[in-house]
């Protein structure tokens, strides 16, 4: 579904990915943890060129999505992107927000995309909030209206930029409760986030990341049960004491 | 005091050029007009060209922009009236008057919008971008949308006094309101014309002034 080989991305002289490979396979959801700064996030954007790779392949269903002939808002369209402070657009409703790239990439008439919009909405518990704008929204609303102009487009995979990171304690639950949804149905996700507890929980493979390489593999019980790498150790023991 | 009222609030004279007078208010409308739409709209192309960041292109519109906002715009009228047909380019009064206001509208317009686009914050880019929105289509329902409230106060006041400058025009023979006032004023030997005048620009103006005032309040912070 999703795969990185030799990616690397510098930013002038400072070197933030160095040689990463990564699989994702359809349906799986992987967690990225590790230290703020080891370039979790920055490996996140290069998946839909947020950020432009330095070097190095990224295969999205088949395609390597870096070559110059590749229609670039296509491949996004299957790429579905979460931000951690939600980035909905604030001169617009919930059901606008999801409707924009719809009508405008997707092609959909003003009734069908309202009608996606609506579904949409629904999925995500906010059914009663379709016309209201983002300010007069919780921030787990507003997280959940961008996880629906995400999934609207129908991608193929989402990328989740640390997204409860900004949410208030109490808020946290009903995105996780959305995520954990869509790994249900099966949607193949790639996370960058500190909830460890979801991540035992609910992810398929945990990726440990550390100053741009990424140290180990492997599934929750493994790398939370039993860990190798001895930053790993650190990391885990670090943020456990918390 | 009734010479004063002879003098400015002579409904006689005033009735003798009521036509003229309106002739003149609709000129100054139709300079309005284009002015407004032309110099809007070349503002926000200059404000997106130079959004993609090509060095030189972008030295070219700084000049522009500063040459512009820094130089009188009735002497710039004077010059392309009088200093063009010794180039070989006549343009009539109306031409050259739309053409000089409408730029300095797109001066101050490129620039208020530039500020607005570098405020918008890089997240509503990534958003667009992230769902496949082209680079127009970004622009146009994202970016310039905010962009746009963000300096909505300072560009009303800006097309506020461009309209007014549509009087300037009188001095390159273009027959707008204040012309046509002046030249009844000549003709009659009284400055009534030029009461009814403004009373015609007060007619234009007040709505956009309201108009203004409705926006600066709904800007200000909840």
């Amino acid at each position: 579904m999703l795969e990185l080989r030799g990616l690397c991305k510098s930013f002038g002289a400072a070197v933030v990915l160095q040689d990463i490979d990564l699989v994702v396979r359809e349906g799986e959801m992987v967690f990225l943890i590790g230290p703020s700064g080891s370039g979790k996030s920055t490996l996140l954007r290069c998946c839909n060129r947020l950020e432009e790779p330095t070097s190095g392949v990224v295969i999205v269903e088949g395609q390597s999505i870096l070559r110059s002939r590749v229609n670039l808002n296509q491949v996004r369209r299957r790429i579905g992107m979460v931000f951690q402070s939600f980035n909905l657009y604030p001169h617009m409703t919930a059901r606008q927000n999801v409707t924009l790239a719809l009508r405008k990439v997707a092609g959909k008439t003003r009734v069908e995309a309202d009608t996606i919009a609506r579904r949409m909405l629904d999925h995500v518990g906010l059914s009663d909030r379709i016309d209201f704008y983002p300010r007069a929204l919780s921030g787990g609303q507003q997280q959940r209206v961008a996880i629906a102009r995400a999934l609207a487009l129908e991608p193929r995979i989402v990328l989740f930029d640390e997204p409860t990171s900004a949410l208030d304690p109490e808020l946290v639950n009903s995105v996780l409760s959305v995520m954990r949804m869509l790994r249900d149905e099966g949607m193949t996700m790639v996370v960058v986030s500190h909830e460890m507890r979801f991540a035992r929980e609910a992810a398929d493979s945990i990726v440990f990341m550390s100053d741009g390489r990424i140290l180990e593999q492997g599934i929750p019980d493994q790398i939370f049960g039993a860990p190798r790498h001895p930053r790993l150790r650190d990391f885990l023991s670090s943020i456990m004491q918390g | 005091m009734d010479t004063f009222a002879e003098n400015f609030l002579n409904l006689d004279v005033v009735g003798d050029y009521v036509p003229d007078l309106l002739a003149g208010m609709w000129i100054t409308l139709k300079l309005a007009g284009i002015i407004l739409f032309f110099g809007l709209a070349s503002g926000t192309a200059l404000a997106l060209v130079r959004m993609v960041r090509l060095r030189l292109l972008n030295l070219v519109i700084l000049v522009f922009v500063d040459v512009a906002r820094a130089l009188p715009p009735l002497m710039l009228m004077v010059v392309a009236y009088f200093g063009l047909p010794y180039l070989g380019l006549r343009l009539n009064g109306f031409a050259v008057a739309c053409i000089v206001l409408a730029a300095v509208l797109a001066a101050f317009t490129e620039e208020l919008l530039w500020a607005g686009l570098s405020t918008v914050a890089v997240g509503q880019y990534e958003a667009a971008r992230s769902t496949g929105l082209t680079f127009l289509q970004m622009m146009g329902s994202v970016i310039l949308p905010q962009a746009f409230r963000l300096v909505q106060a300072p560009l009303l006041s800006r097309i506020i006094a461009t309209t007014k400058n549509t009087a300037l025009a009188s001095v390159v023979a273009v027959p707008e309101l204040l012309s046509q006032a002046n030249t009844a004023q000549g003709y009659s030997g009284n400055a009534s014309p030029l009461t009814a005048a403004s009373l015609g620009y007060l007619a234009i103006m007040l709505p956009m002034v309201i108009v203004a005032r409705h926006y600066e309040r709904r800007q200000r912070p909840e």
